[in-house]
């Protein structure tokens, strides 16, 4: 099925060419774009009633050293998923070239929305987690983008970098997760890891695995308490919201959970931390969102509120919970998709999404009024709406879990009822309070319904809205039975029904809708009462003090080690090196067994390296620069005549020859630079000095004396000694090895040389430039080496004490 | 104070210590000597010339621009990589072949002293490069500085 | 013999980090010279000394000392005296822009952090 890899490459492919393409088309650019998911939405259409839990499948070989290929499959919920983000990226695509205004960088808007729809796409085929997670962190950037489409705006850039910042700290949960499962299962294939479950469960690891996926999942799809960025996204453009953030991306977080819960699911863990928190997210996502007064920041809560009913359904391993999951998955696409561009067309007319300055719609915009009572209506579970087909479903699942019932899962269940009374409360003011009553318009004098293209995308919804309410057996093999199947492994054969079922999930569906019609009749007072509730820990409050605790964190940090001096930094890298080879020292206590293997010491020798040791200290302590140098190349020598008597011929000349040179290189520097000046440190600072000197010589002879007496391994020399002749056709050894067995490190090196020469030339070089620029022409004469100033300097210099 | 001296014998030392140099780096692969060795000997020629004279004499003694030399040498080290790839062998692999030559004897021809020979020149290169730049305090007498 | 060049190792390496504490860019170069020749000589003895002649291949096969550390050796000799003219250059260069060699006054701009 390379037709599969290509689909999802695709967008990927025509990506880069669409700003070219919008200078060229201009704002039918839109039109144009419209193409790529349309006949993909056609392509994946073509999959319908074929798939079940068994996928078709495609791989490329990619990084087979690290297990990690481009491997994907698709079974039926991850077509699910794709018909989702090809249908709704169609009618988002069309929807946004009217949303969008002349002015728009209509060609940055659709890259990104199709780079965003390839990744996706990738999400939901990959069968690799490596592969899954890359895709998956290029959803985030791609949704960071188009949140700070408007970048000039402070709350789109503030409402970006937060949801960049909790979904891919999610996404690096998944990451750990990952490799973590390949250290249990061996793969990264999610099909080979299937194969392994019992190994995986069994493992130590499980919970942490379990916790880092879920880690991913939770922040994606804004569960609790890591909803707070997804009401911050709604500074995108609305097609955005419709599109990204409830329709497909934040739907992510729970395709990773219906992907995963074959491997990982079906233990209590699993199930009751999902649920949980599942629940708390229902209950929490539909009280705040009767809070606000923005149209989109309801919206935004709304969907938490919907995404936290959404996600238990796949924890639990049930057919009937796998089914209601599925069908409420593409309930709610179609609905919030819907009210999602009907809110940005509202937006767009009256110039406003205050609620509390809207009313009376109906009677300028009916067809906009409509079309959102319907999708507001099932989105509240009324019948005969899709949205009650699904909700009674999950309340059915809800009532049969899969470790039987509890006082945990009655909780859960108590939480959803509440939370959907408070879904109708919002639903009735998305339904009746904005369309009739008084005429609020905003700011517009005359608002009015949109062109047809831009309704096109709602009427479409509202229409699968009634469609797969009033008939949903038209859906229920090819997309939710399949779509359970995939996600369950197993054929699943359910059955949605359309009329109302007398029974327990009937009747929480009526105490929703009963306490949601009388706290809307007494909205001004539940609203006043939910005002009253200032919680003491808010998670805003929480992601603003970690941000501002990590700035205060690194500037400390900067503060504290980089003090810009050379002296600092050599005593920190010291320390470190002195912690951790006493450590290592102290935790081996072989380290300390010498087994010293020493060679005989000639007088000569004696006598060479005495002088050496002389000449370090003379060095260090003298405060003539002059005498310093000659000390510095009285060392060299010696240690050039050291090499000598230690059977280095090709080093003693070589030291030699670099000894002169650089003597005469320092010598011309010098008199450049002013005489040292006479000693400032206080006799306190100078015993630190010494002390952290002698400690770093001490450190580095004990360091010689280890290696010296703890050889582990054997030399490999000795093949070098013996295939010098044979292989490199030479007999200097040293040579052989410089110019042919080492040949590339050698080129490495003169490469490095070359540059150190360019660098030197270009510091010089730079500062004539900018001196030539600046005022006087360069007129230091070529100088020699008897240069009488510098011989004048040196004479004074030399009369300090 | 006038190194006459000096200047005269450093004279006869430029070429004494290039001729040495040169069957340094010859015969390095097989007895002590090598690119390197020859390549710091030769600057070291250098550097006795601008002790005698001055920075400018010494490096207009090696006719050659110093970014040309580092080029050149770079271009032979890795020539002889690239060779050694043509003919199927991997980068760097050397050949080596003992052939007869008239006045030599028998002389061993081996691609690795063309490396060798490429990292004479680089070595020379940079040192004649760093050399002058540290001594007049500016940019060579071929860069585009002067 | 080990046990001298590794003192000499121990001083050489001392001396050199003394000096790179020190505030003087021309005592960091020295510093930075002394501190090489006490890593190649930490190389050299760590393959044990004169376990044998010059690393030659004669006619008669002999012992010879480990060639790979001098292999390696010679190379950093070189790279040194690069390194050498890279912080001269340098510090001849600052020198020259901010008119100060003491590097407790090159400290960048305060508010960097």
């Amino acid at each position: 099925m390379s037709s599969l890899f290509a689909s999802v490459m695709l967008p990927f492919i025509l990506a880069p060419w669409v700003p070219a393409l919008y200078r060229k088309a201009g704002r039918r650019v839109g039109f144009l774009v419209a193409v790529v998911p349309v006949s993909l939405f056609v392509y994946y259409l073509g999959f319908l009633g074929e798939l079940g839990s068994e996928p078709v499948g495609f791989r490329l070989p990619w990084i087979p050293l690290l297990g990690v290929d481009l491997s994907f499959a698709l079974d039926g919920f991850g077509l699910l998923f794709a018909l989702l983000i090809t249908g709704i990226g169609s009618l988002v695509v069309i929807y946004s070239t009217y949303y969008l205004g002349p002015r728009e960088d209509l060609g940055k808007f659709y890259l990104y929305i199709l780079i965003f729809m390839g990744a996706m796409l990738g999400v939901v085929t990959a069968d690799n987690i490596v592969l899954l997670y890359i895709f998956w962190e290029i959803t985030s950037v791609a949704s960071f983008l188009l949140i700070g489409f408007w970048h000039t705006r402070e709350e789109s850039r503030w409402g970006a970098l937060k949801a960049m910042m909790i979904t891919v700290l999610g996404g690096f949960g998944i990451l750990t997760a990952a490799v973590l499962l390949y250290v249990v299962g061996g793969s990264f294939e999610l099909s080979a890891l299937m194969e392994n479950r019992e190994a995986v469960l069994a493992s130590p690891l499980y919970v942490p695995i379990v916790l880092l996926l879920l880690l991913g999942a939770f922040t994606k799809s804004a569960q609790a308490p890591f909803h707070i960025w997804l009401p911050g996204a709604m500074a995108a453009p609305t097609p955005v919201s419709a599109y990204l953030h409830s329709a497909t991306m934040v739907k992510a977080g729970i395709f990773l959970v219906g992907r995963m819960a074959p491997l990982l699911g079906g233990t209590p863990l699993w199930y009751y931390t999902v649920s949980a928190v599942g629940a708390v997210t229902v209950f929490l996502g539909a009280f705040l969102a009767i809070r606000q007064t923005d149209l989109k920041a309801l919206l935004a809560y709304s969907t938490v509120s919907q995404l936290g009913l959404i996600m238990p359904m796949f924890a639990a391993g049930t057919e009937v919970a796998a089914l209601a999951g599925a069908a409420h998955i593409l309930n709610h696409a179609t609905f919030k998709g819907a009210l999602f561009m009907l809110v940005g067309i509202i937006d767009h007319e009256t110039h406003t999404r205050d609620l509390r300055r809207l009313g009376g719609l109906y009677k300028a915009m009916p067809v906009t009024a409509v079309l959102t009572g319907i999708a507001a209506l099932s989105m509240a579970g009324v019948w005969p709406l899709n949205g009650f087909v699904s909700k009674e479903l999950i309340f059915e699942a809800m009532l049969h879990p899969p470790f039987g019932p509890d006082v945990w899962t009655q909780a859960f269940a108590v939480l959803a009822v509440l939370g959907s009374a408070m879904t109708t409360i919002y639903c009735l003011i998305l339904a009746h309070r904005i369309n009739f009553g008084k005429p609020r318009y905003g700011d517009a004098e005359h608002p009015h319904d949109p062109p047809a293209g831009m309704l096109l995308g709602p009427v479409l919804l509202v229409g699968l809205v009634v469609l797969l309410g009033v008939y949903p057996y038209i859906a229920e093999g090819p997309i939710f039975n399949a779509a359970a199947s995939g996600h369950m492994r197993e054929e699943v054969h359910g059955h949605v029904h359309n009329v109302p079922v007398p029974g327990m999930p009937l009747a929480m569906s009526l105490i929703a809708l009963g306490l949601g019609l009388w706290g809307y009749r007494h909205l001004e007072s539940v609203r006043r009462a939910f005002d009253q509730v200032r919680p003491r820990v808010h998670a805003n409050a929480v992601y603003d003090g970690i941000l501002a605790g990590l700035d205060r964190l690194s500037r400390w940090m900067v503060r504290v080690h980089m003090t810009g001096l050379l002296r600092d930094y050599i005593a920190y890298i010291l320390l470190v090196v002195f912690l951790g080879i006493g450590l290592a020292a102290a935790a081996s206590g072989a380290a300390f067994d010498l087994r010293l293997d020493l060679a005989p010491m000639t007088f000569v020798e004696a006598v060479v390296i005495a002088l050496i040791i002389a000449g370090a200290i003379a060095v260090a302590a003298f405060r003539h620069r002059l005498a310093a140098i000659v000390a510095l190349s009285i060392v060299g020598l010696m240690v050039s005549f050291l090499y000598v008597q230690l059977r280095a011929p090709d080093l003693a000349l070589t030291q030699l020859m670099v000894e002169s040179i650089s003597t005469v290189l320092i010598l011309l520097a010098v008199r450049y630079l002013p005489p040292l000046p006479k000693e400032q440190d206080t006799a306190r600072r100078k015993a630190a000095d010494i002390a952290l000197a002698a400690g770093a010589g001490a450190l580095v002879a004990f360091l010689a004396l280890m290696t010296n007496a703890n050889r582990l391994f054997p030399s490999i020399s000795q093949y070098f000694v013996e295939n010098s002749k044979p292989l490199g056709g030479g007999s200097n050894i040293v040579n052989v090895i410089l110019v042919d067995f080492r040949g590339v490190d050698t080129m490495g090196e003169i490469t490095v040389l070359g540059i150190a020469a360019l660098s030197v030339y270009a510091l010089v070089t730079l500062r004539q430039r900018t001196r030539g620029r600046a005022e006087r022409p360069v007129d230091d004469p070529p100088v020699a080496f008897d240069d009488p100033r510098s011989a004048a300097r040196d004479a004074r210099e030399g009369e300090m004490p | 104070m006038n190194p006459l001296i000096l200047r005269t014998s450093v004279r006869i030392h430029l070429y004494l210590l290039t001729l040495f140099s040169f069957y340094l780096l010859i015969r390095g692969h097989n007895e002590p000597g090598g690119g390197f060795i020859a390549g710091l000997l030769t600057a070291s020629a250098m550097v006795l010339q601008a002790l005698a004279f001055d920075a400018r004499y010494a490096s207009s003694l090696v006719p050659v621009r110093e970014q040309t030399l580092i080029g050149l040498g770079l271009l032979l080290a890795v020539g002889t990589g690239v060779a050694s790839m043509l003919f199927g062998r991997p980068f760097l692999d050397h050949v080596f072949h003992h052939t007869f030559l008239p006045f030599l004897g028998e002389v061993e021809l081996a691609s690795a002293v063309v490396f060798d020979i490429g990292v004479y020149l680089v070595v020379v290169g940079v040192a004649k490069w760093t050399i002058l730049t540290v001594a007049t305090g500016r940019a060579g007498q071929s860069g585009p500085g002067s | 013999m080990e046990l001298a060049a590794i003192i000499a190792i121990g001083v050489l390496f001392g001396s050199g980090i003394y000096l790179l504490l020190k505030p003087r860019l021309l005592r960091v170069v020295f510093g930075s010279a002394l501190i090489s020749h006490a890593v190649n000589l930490l190389l050299l003895t760590s393959g044990r000394l004169k376990r044998g002649g010059a690393p030659l291949v004669g006619d008669v096969p002999a012992p010879v000392t480990d060639p790979l550390p001098q292999a390696l050796i010679l190379t950093a000799i070189v790279i040194g005296l690069g390194t050498t003219a890279l912080i001269l250059v340098l510090a001849y260069r600052i020198y020259q822009e901010k008119g100060t060699d003491d590097l407790r006054q090159l400290r960048g701009l305060e508010d960097e952090s």
